[in-house]
């Protein structure tokens, strides 16, 4: 530990102003202050004590909390991949790791490279520290893909979502949003075959071979399911869809993972717990107001209307984007009150968008960049309600 | 005890080195300084020369912008240095002490029966009057404006901070010929905040003339900013005043005794001194011969005020004009390796990230953090929300205040609260923010460019 030290110290001066590797310092700051917290002191006036919490230490928790859905897609991507083979696989075998790590790898891989290699070139030109954000999105990015996506998408996706996404808004802390799915939905809009369809959610898909996720089986949906029974329609029983025995994107696909990733971020306060309630309830209210107008006769012949509401939180990417992407501090409502409004208003346009638009079976991603783009204006009633009470008491 | 004001949000912070009850006798120090730069807004105009002799109570400078607001030597002897800063600012006037202390004399007399302009020119002539200090901007106090009404905590709810119930051990009645003074000088009420359901020295239980406010939680429920807050908050234009416990002991020996007497206990707190107890001692005293006698010999920070919002002094220095606490820590100028993942050493944090890291280090909590002055940590940009608000118990939104500050944007400031904080109040924003923004610093210049507007 101690030769670490010296080396860094000696090597530090090359970095430096006049330094022949100057061009290099927010790099090597970087990788510096991630080995050794700095000896830096608080100033003169103020607070003397700080707390031990710091920016890297907030975002690896997210990425820890991460882990149980990268773990059960990369098991799923191989089992998915062997079941639509002929296969009846089990679930955790060593196969199904092998290839879903063969898949899965790379693409962390890429995300990672490509992002962090932007990232140390603005912080560079920019002259700012590099920012701990992208231990978030670079695992995010990966994870919201689907298996099948080629990886020089990938790349491409990563640094748009870097540059468009946060740099060109003055890096993390002033980006209006998500940056991880500002990346999926440029792939979304620019490779739309890539990214949905029945052909891109199994890695290494054998032609002819149908693999619908949960979502575009109900989308297509003709017929209402006799008595009830909505297994029939889906294939999937409300078991296997809430494990994640579907197939779907890289992270997306077990509700019980997300939720145990939920827990790690309510249990360490990483995470907004008000927007991740306030997501799913709006996610439940939703349905339930579009099986309330299929009772009063409206839209009575669309199947999807029918669908018991927690069935909404079960499909597709419901579950890991309010775990994960709406809970995004930057990009969501700051405000207490906001927060409850913001993950209201994913949940129930989520459902809207799922149901109404053909052309979008996943309304997650849109619903939360919506939500995105309007959190500024939740929080402009909610700081304007905080500046009328005071007024008020004059 | 019906009128509890129950605070919710806050943090307590257990460290290392609170003071114990007992008062050690150790000599007096031999110089003492009046430092300028601790009173907010303050141009001093000096009225006296190196080489002079003063008595306790003879004016050293007063503010340029107001003639009347004079600052007194707190004991007798000979004027031995003016230090200048930067510009030649004038950073402390020192007086070397007599032996014995002489007291210029003043008009003495039951405060109740002097009305308010003879207070007033009593507390002017003194020095006295610039214990008070007027909030919004947490300035000297404007003689020319009556205030709404004066506050009072008497609790510090801080981390190593003076027990007030010490403070006013045998001050009984000095105490309350002090409140007696402040009940001249406005038309309006004298508030003093106490703790809920603790015990209260006699000073504090028995004074009359005051309205009482109990106050329940953790910190900053001690601090009169936020007692302001839930009593009477300031509003635009609304001008209070506050003064600490210790100093309306000073008012009260003006009047019953005539002197300007600044006798205070000081609490040496903190995990750098051997033994943390109080010292018997006069305002702005020299701190060498208490750091001498009580500190390790360690590399450590001595601050002036408590852990949270002080200055940081030389262990030469002296102490600051209206603290009553000197913390003495160990510098953490040592970077510790992946510090941020697996810390080596406990460390306090109102994020539960470290929950299950405590467990594993758990020792000593009885007592404790023991703090080092480290970041841990370097500053970002705001990323994390929700996160100022949890130890704000104001109805103020604390990171909406700040960036409004940091736009120079005054109606915004306005509109979001400034009048009603100063720095203490938001000193706990400062220790739990994750991207390492010195709130305090902003604030401040919030302050002072409202001010200067205004």
């Amino acid at each position: 530990m101690k030769a670490i030290k010296d080396l860094i110290e000696r090597i530090k001066p090359t970095f430096e102003e006049g330094g022949s590797l100057h061009m290099l310092h927010s790099t090597f700051d970087s990788f510096a202050t991630l080995l050794f917290v700095p000896g830096h002191t608080t100033p003169n006036r103020g607070a003397h004590i700080r707390d031990g919490i710091d920016l890297k230490r907030t975002m690896i928790t997210v990425v820890i909390a991460m882990m149980p859905v990268l773990i059960w897609g990369i098991f799923n991507v191989g089992y998915q991949h062997f079941l639509a083979l002929g296969e009846v696989p089990a679930f955790f075998t060593k196969e199904n790791l092998m290839y879903g790590l063969q898949v899965s790898l790379p693409m962390i891989a890429v995300s990672y490279t490509v992002g962090l290699g932007v990232e140390f070139a603005f912080a560079q030109i920019r002259k700012h520290p590099v920012n701990e954000g992208f231990l978030v999105t670079g695992m995010l990015i990966p994870l919201c893909l689907p298996p099948h996506v080629p990886l020089w998408m990938v790349a491409l996706a990563t640094v748009f979502a870097v540059v468009v996404g946060k740099e060109v808004f003055g890096g993390t802390g002033m980006n209006l949003l998500n940056p991880a799915l500002t990346a999926r939905v440029f792939l979304f809009f620019a490779f739309p075959t890539y990214m949905s369809g029945d052909n891109v959610w199994i890695a290494g898909q054998p032609d002819g071979f149908s693999g619908a996720t949960s979502l575009s089986k109900i989308a297509s949906a003709e017929v209402m399911p006799a008595s009830g029974n909505w297994t029939s329609t889906f294939g999937w029983s409300v078991k296997d869809m809430f494990l994640g025995f579907e197939p779907g994107s890289l992270g997306e696909t077990s509700v019980l993972m997300c939720l145990i990733g939920g827990i790690i971020l309510f249990a360490t306060g990483v995470g907004s717990w008000r927007i991740m309630v306030a997501t799913f309830a709006g996610g439940i209210i939703g349905g339930l107001i579009l099986n309330a107008l299929t009772l009063i006769g409206i839209g009575a012949d669309n199947v999807f209307m029918h669908i018991p509401p927690y069935y909404h939180l079960l499909m597709g990417g419901f579950a890991f984007g309010a775990v994960y992407m709406a809970t995004d501090p930057v990009s969501a409502a700051q405000t207490r009150n906001g927060k409850w409004i913001y993950g209201l208003l994913i949940g129930i346009i989520c459902v809207v968008i799922r149901v109404f638009n053909g052309a979008y079976p996943e309304g997650m991603m849109l619903a939360i960049l919506i939500m995105n783009v309007s959190a500024p204006l939740i929080d402009y009633y909610q700081v304007q309600g905080n500046i009328k009470r005071r007024l008020a008491r004059a | 005890m019906g009128n509890t004001i129950k605070i919710k949000k806050g943090l307590d912070i257990p460290i290392l080195g609170e003071a114990s009850g007992y008062i050690v006798n150790l000599p007096s120090a031999t110089t003492y300084a009046i430092k300028p730069c601790d009173i907010n807004g303050l141009i001093p105009k000096l009225e006296v020369a190196v080489g002079d002799e003063v008595l306790a109570g003879t004016p050293l400078f007063h503010d340029k912008k107001n003639d009347s607001i004079k600052f007194t030597s707190p004991v007798s002897g000979e004027v031995v240095a003016i230090n200048r800063g930067a510009k030649r600012v004038i950073k402390e006037v020192v007086v070397l002490a007599d032996k014995a202390n002489k007291y210029n004399q003043f008009e003495k007399g039951n405060p109740s029966q002097m009305g308010y302009e003879t207070v007033k020119n009593t507390l002017l002539a003194s020095g006295a009057w610039t214990l008070l200090r007027q909030r919004p901007f947490n300035i000297i106090a404007n003689p020319e404006i009556k205030p709404k009404a004066i506050f009072i905590s008497g609790f510090n709810s801080a981390p190593l901070s003076a027990d007030v119930n010490v403070i006013l051990q045998n001050e009984s009645s000095d105490f309350q010929v002090g409140i007696d003074a402040l009940t001249q000088l406005t038309e309006g009420k004298v508030y003093l905040g106490l703790p809920a359901g603790k015990p209260l020295c006699d000073a504090l239980g028995k004074v009359q003339n005051v309205e009482k406010r109990f106050f329940s939680g953790p910190h900053p429920a001690g601090n009169v900013g936020v007692q302001i807050h839930f009593i009477s908050p300031i509003n635009k234009g609304d001008i209070v005043y506050t003064i600490a416990p210790q100093d309306v002991v000073v008012l009260g020996r003006l009047f019953s005794k005539g002197v300007y007497d600044t006798t205070k206990l000081v609490a040496m707190v903190g995990s750098g001194f051997k033994s943390n107890s109080y010292v018997k001692t006069f305002t702005g005293a020299n701190l060498e011969t208490y750091v001498n006698a009580l500190s390790n010999d360690d590399k450590l920070r001595f601050v002036s005020g408590n852990i949270l919002c002080g200055t940081k002094v030389l262990a030469n220095g002296y102490l600051g004009y209206f603290d009553n606490a000197l913390t003495a820590l160990p510098e953490g100028d040592d970077s510790e390796f992946l510090g941020w993942l697996l810390p080596t050493y406990e460390r306090p944090s109102a994020s539960r990230t470290f929950v299950w890291l405590s467990r594993i280090f758990a020792k000593g909590k009885a007592d404790g953090f023991e703090v080092n002055t480290n970041m841990h940590g370097e500053e970002r940009a705001y990323v994390v929300s929700d996160e100022y608000e949890k130890v704000m118990p104001m109805d103020i939104l604390p990171n909406y205040l700040i960036k409004a500050v940091l736009a120079n944007d005054i109606d915004a400031m306005e509109n979001l609260g400034i009048y009603e904080v100063v720095e203490e109040d938001m000193a706990l924003c400062e220790f739990v923010c994750t991207s390492k923004i010195n709130v305090q610093k902003i604030l401040r210049e919030g302050l002072n460019y409202v001010e200067q507007e205004a």
